[in-house]
């Protein structure tokens, strides 16, 4: 199965590994974004904005580049926006594949392109009470583009993790 | 055409959306930026640093300088920072 999802809502990481499960699947990858405390130890939470209509398309293009790469058998992208606290979840991301190698580098591709390449804006509301914008990362940015500097199709497992 | 603010760009405007009719001779979303820094001190404010605006064009990114005939809604917005 293949889905994507923009919610204000929690996420359930256990029940959506187990709908990846299948015959022919030999692996299920996945990554989980969490709001991390930042540096000062003053965010109370991020408050993320999107663009509705075009965040589930965005991340829907991401998930068929991912599916024309790699041979998937199913595939996850859940991203939340509001207010999150510090520890909550806010990104799910998960592959299936018969074999690791695809499981595991379609889902770090997914979460390399999403930050960049789907419209949500984090703002940091700290716990002052005031907000500042974060700021997008050069590092970000490089991630997302490394991915579309590779030549598409290798060879399964060739030369790949 | 629907104009959409989002962000920082949303907060020095002072709205998320508006309706504008394409000023003649504006043909991409770099000259219509240029005309909306006209319109006043917000708008001045959220886009003087055209580096760090973006814009999609009826929901697909596009670069400032992408053609804008018969686009229906177009949206600026700064570098994306989701995940």
């Amino acid at each position: 199965m293949f889905l994507v999802s923009v919610q204000e809502a929690a996420f359930d990481s256990g029940a959506l590994l187990a709908q990846l499960g299948g015959e022919g699947v030999g692996g299920i990858a996945s990554f989980i974004g969490l709001v991390r405390q930042n540096a000062s130890g003053d965010l109370a939470a991020l408050r993320l904005e999107h663009y509705p209509g075009m965040t589930e398309a965005a991340l829907t293009r991401l998930l068929d580049e991912a599916r024309a790469r790699w041979d998937l058998a199913g595939g996850i992208v859940i991203h939340r926006f509001g207010r999150l606290a510090v520890g909550a979840p806010i990104v799910f991301v998960a592959t299936a594949s018969a074999h690791r190698a695809a499981a595991l580098e379609s889902t770090a591709f997914l979460i390399d392109c999403l930050k960049t390449g789907a419209p949500f804006w984090k703002a940091e509301e700290r716990l002052g009470g005031e907000t500042a914008w974060v700021e997008a990362r050069a590092a970000d940015e490089a991630a997302a583009a490394s991915w579309h500097n590779r030549a598409k199709n290798l060879p399964q497992g060739k030369g790949r993790l | 055409m629907q104009v959409l603010y989002f962000a920082w760009l949303r907060e020095r405007i002072g709205k998320s959306a508006e309706e504008l009719e394409l000023p003649p001779g504006i043909t991409t979303p770099a000259g219509l930026i240029a005309w909306l820094r006209t319109r006043g001190p917000g708008y001045e404010a959220a886009f003087i640093e055209e580096a760090r605006i973006r814009c999609a064009i009826d929901q697909e990114f596009q670069p400032l300088d992408a053609k804008l005939d018969g686009a229906k809604e177009i949206a600026f917005f700064p570098p994306m920072t989701g995940g």
